[in-house]
């Protein structure tokens, strides 16, 4: 199958507009008799499903969690971005949109990254509307803030919990139409596969987590809006039950997978501690705004931090980027810090820190503005730690944070199953090979608010003659069955290995070949070393209690078997691209002094995978073209 | 270190509960209380038990899936805390620590330590919104809202749905929880149209879920991880009169 993104034609300032003017609609009275599954309540799913009710579709919406008021959406701390600039400092969408470009290395779309700089501005103004209460001055106008990899402040937040507040507005929309009948909501319910008919999407196969049971439901369209993951991990900054489970079903059903491998690691999570530990917290990155980042030179340090003089301390960040120091980017911080660890210089019990370090902003601005800046951080660091940052450096480590790989969409956000769109993090489409902090909240919203709710129209038209879709359709049940099986398997497995042992083998696999930095020989062993886990999960696991009842190891050994599929994908993407770009950093591709080396006459493509079979994926390229801004070397230094 | 845990078990919401102790060693300060279960789990399944169930998800205090009673509180001993931050450092060694779900007829218990909160999404549902359809909103800064009304909605609005209110208090009432959300949208100038009928629809259908009446006791405020206060009840409670009289 030839890729086409279908981007419109015209200027690319005029793109979204001439979408907007020529696609074809679907008129109101005739949106009743259309069905849409929206999967997931996330920010993306929330706005998705709650615009969709109100242009006047049925939807039915899903999700894991006890209500939509959660999601990982709800962890985002820092903010969002949009070019109003007004702060009078040189924004605007040309700006906004050159920088993200630039932040992902030039590894995504021009048409798609400026039509989410162009929608940034509005989608403030919504979340206003809707009641989000955004940081404001003296004067009653909105604040903003600074972040990572841009030299201008557009990012808006809601004190430290800016995730919460927008996933609450879209939750509060989407309320408004479960009151109103228009959307029908299922939590506790987790989507188990795809069904595709006569190769388009029309609905999906549910298990009720709480009794077991499973359901069909039948639409004439598939939304999925699942999150990322990078959960596959194991140890990461996100949620407990974030997975890769409706993604990969629909991978194996037809869905190309875009570069799979492309995932963020964030610099300033807590490091792990012990081999119990279930996840990494982030720390917000904001810290990096007056913390400094070091190590000992020597590797046999023993001294507590502040006995360690100012000679004997390596701010690598400061020596190594002058120009951004502390503030770099974050595939570039992690990186440095995974050298400075690698080469035994790390801190803390496991050697897997490094210390972010308040003591000279304390002496130069006093400690109550650090307070009134970080209070809560420095608060929550004492919950978790047990210590007082103000006395004594943080110890922060890297942690997998977020996936700009997803399924593969079009203009339209629509995959390469015909019915079956994709939004949010789940996606791949606006990130590049690395995300700018404070986009992805964005991007989230504006596919769920503004982009799908028209484009899915667009599809939906010619759906007007199917009718009511039926879920007798012998295809429904052979998935049914599918799963039951699946199910049925699992508990009746009866092994030694419990599912977490075996994720946590999955996850040191990942983090050592194909998290920071990766080579060649390293994900060829990844590879073989999870398919071998693969075997070893299907004869040795062992999950108690019943099918039919609230089961969470079942859950979450269901999860782990697309885990262990999507593993492999990742590590074969990472081995494919045969250059350094974003958060994509390949050691044989490397500058003199240890820079990424970008290779734009062979790479700059879209890995796009096709699921062929277990372990036989073939590589389709969207190749990217530049027209308006032209690919130069991402240099901080 | 070593914990003995007395836990609550409880298949689904048709039968009967118990409590079933469980000693545990192997484990160590750093680890939080959920750690802590996931490895008693871990034990069990090869024992071939059932694991514990028990909610949580962003384990870092902010999603309010976890939840339980610990020794008596809510959450645990400290104050304004989620589950999901209580760690090992804060019980001794040997300690006895008892676990059981949240109680309140409102929250039916699912299994184990797991309830079912969906009544906080049926108060929601009645008016916890600004009816404004996406694509009808104005500038943003074309409504200007002081930093002091600004700040006390996110306060307000801060509220984590955890239920840790209801489940402390000796009416098992939701007027923390119901006052945080209508004074969050009732003080910012998007949500001051629907003001009244928002009050009297939200407690309307407060009081339809069976919550009780709020004892001003004050225990909510103690265990509320977002630290939202009782006077948000006071202000909820003189808004309702408002809505009554004016309405
Ligand atoms: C700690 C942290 C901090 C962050 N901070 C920021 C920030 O400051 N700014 C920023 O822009 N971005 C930030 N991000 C990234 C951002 O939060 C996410 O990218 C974004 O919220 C994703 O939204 P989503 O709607 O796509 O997915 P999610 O919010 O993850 O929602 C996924 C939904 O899908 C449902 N679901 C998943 N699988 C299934 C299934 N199989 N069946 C049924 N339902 C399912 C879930 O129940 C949930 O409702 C942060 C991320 C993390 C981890
Ligand atoms: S698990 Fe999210 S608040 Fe505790």
């Amino acid at each position: 199958m030839k890729l086409d993104a279908k981007i419109p034609d015209g200027d690319l300032k005029d793109k979204w507009k001439n979408y907007q003017s020529t696609c074809r609609l679907v008129n109101p009275a005739n949106k009743r008799k259309l069905d849409v599954i929206v999967v997931g309540s996330g920010l993306a799913g929330a706005s998705a499903a709650a615009t969709l009710a109100e242009g006047g579709y049925n939807v039915k919406c899903f999700c894991f969690q006890d209500t939509p008021r959660r999601a990982h959406s709800i962890a985002a701390q820092g903010g969002v971005n949009a070019a109003k600039n007004y702060q009078n400092d040189g924004d605007n969408t040309w700006r906004m949109f050159h920088d993200t470009l630039k932040g992902g290395d030039f590894r995504s779309r021009e048409a798609n990254v400026y039509r989410l700089a162009e929608l940034s501005g509005p989608l403030i103004d919504h979340f206003t509307m809707q009641g989000v209460p955004f940081a404001r001055e003296y004067g009653g106008v909105l604040a903003n803030r600074s972040f990572g990899g841009v030299q201008v402040q557009r990012t808006f937040y809601a004190r430290g919990q800016t995730g919460q507040q927008l996933l609450l507005a879209s939750y509060s929309q989407l309320s408004r139409q479960i009151e109103a009948k228009k959307v029908q909501m299922f939590s506790r319910h987790e989507i188990q596969e795809i069904v595709v008919i006569e190769g388009k999407a029309r609905g999906v196969v549910v298990r009720d987590m709480i009794t077991g049971e499973l359901t069909n439901h039948s639409a004439h369209a598939v939304v999925l809006a699942t999150g990322g993951y990078s959960k596959v991990f194991f140890l990461s900054t996100l949620a407990m039950g974030c997975n890769a489970s409706a993604i990969w079903k629909a991978h194996k059903k037809g869905a190309y997978f875009a570069s799979p491998s492309f995932t963020q690691i964030h610099p300033t999570a807590l490091p792990q501690n012990s081999e119990t530990q279930s996840k990494l917290t982030l720390m917000s990155e904001s810290l990096r705004n007056d913390g400094r980042i070091w190590v000992p030179k020597d590797k046999n340090e023993k001294r507590a931090p502040a006995a360690i003089p100012e000679e004997e301390r390596d701010y690598y960040l400061e020596r190594k980027y002058p120009a951004f120091g502390n503030l770099a980017p974050r595939d570039i911080s992690s990186r440095a810090a995974k050298e400075s660890i690698d080469q035994g210089l790390g801190v803390g019990e496991l050697k897997n820190a490094v210390y972010l370090d308040f003591k000279d902003s304390i002496a130069r601005l006093g400690i109550n503005v650090i307070k009134s800046r970080y209070g809560n951080l420095f608060d929550m660091y004492k919950k978790i730690t047990g210590i007082d940052a103000y006395k004594e450096p943080m110890k922060i480590s890297p942690a997998p944070h977020f996936s700009m790989g997803g399924l593969w969409v079009d203009y339209e956000l629509m995959t390469t199953i015909p019915g079956l769109f994709a939004i949010g993090e789940c996606n791949f489409a606006d990130h590049g090979a690395n995300r700018l902090g404070a986009n992805s909240l964005l991007q989230a919203s504006i596919d769920g608010y503004f982009i799908l709710p028209l484009t899915i129209g667009n599809y939906l038209t010619d759906e007007l003659k199917t009718g009511k879709i039926s879920t007798d359709h012998p295809a429904f049940k052979e998935a049914l069955v599918n799963v039951k099986t699946k199910f049925e398997k699992l508990i009746n497995n009866n092994g030694t290995e419990t599912v977490d042992s075996i994720h946590r083998r999955l996850g040191k696999i990942m983090w050592k070949e194909c998290a920071m930095s990766r080579n060649e020989a390293g994900l060829k062993k990844a590879i073989l070393e999870i398919k071998s886990l693969r075997t070893e999960f299907y004869n040795k696991v062992k999950i108690t209690g019943l099918v039919n009842e609230y089961n969470q190891e079942l859950d979450k050994g269901s999860r782990l078997i697309d885990f262990l599929e999507i593993a492999e994908l990742m590590c074969v993407d990472a081995l494919e691209r045969n250059e350094s770009c974003g958060a994509h950093f390949r050691e044989e591709f490397q500058t003199p002094d240890g820079e990424a080396l970008r290779d734009d006459d062979n790479f700059s493509y879209v890995s796009a995978w096709e699921f062929r079979g277990e372990s036989d994926f073939s590589l389709h390229k969207e190749v990217l073209n530049f027209e308006y801004i032209k690919p130069t070397v991402r240099s901080y230094k | 270190m070593k914990l003995n845990f007395k836990i609550w078990r409880q298949d689904n919401s048709q039968v009967v509960g118990d409590f079933k102790n469980y000693e545990v060693s192997g484990l160590n300060e750093d680890m939080s209380l959920l750690e802590a279960l996931d490895y008693l789990n871990e034990d069990l399944v090869k024992k071939d038990e059932k694991a514990v169930a028990f909610d949580h998800d962003c384990r870092e205090g902010i999603c309010g899936q976890c939840g339980f009673f610990i020794n008596g509180r809510a959450h645990g001993a400290g104050n304004n805390q989620t589950t999901c931050q209580v760690h090992l450092r804060s019980f001794k060694d040997n300690d006895t620590v008892l676990l059981e779900p949240f109680r309140a007829s409102s929250f039916p218990i699912v299994k184990d330590l797991i309830v079912d909160r969906s009544s906080f999404d049926r108060i929601i549902q009645k008016g916890g919104f600004v009816s404004a359809n996406t694509g009808t909103a104005v500038e943003a800064n074309s409504i200007l809202i002081g930093k002091k009304d600004a700040d006390y909605s996110m306060s307000m609005a801060a509220c984590i749905g955890c239920g840790a209110c209801v489940a402390t208090c000796k009416n098992a009432s939701a007027a923390l929880f119901t006052s945080a959300k209508i004074n969050h949208l009732n003080s910012l100038p998007q949500g001051q149209p629907e003001e009244y009928s928002r009050t009297i629809n939200l407690v309307a259908q407060m009081e339809a879920e069976g919550f009780g009446h709020c004892s001003f006791t004050g225990a909510c405020e103690i265990e509320c991880p977002e630290h939202i206060s009782l006077s948000s009840i006071a202000k909820m409670n003189f808004s309702y009169m408002k809505a009554k009289i004016l309405n």
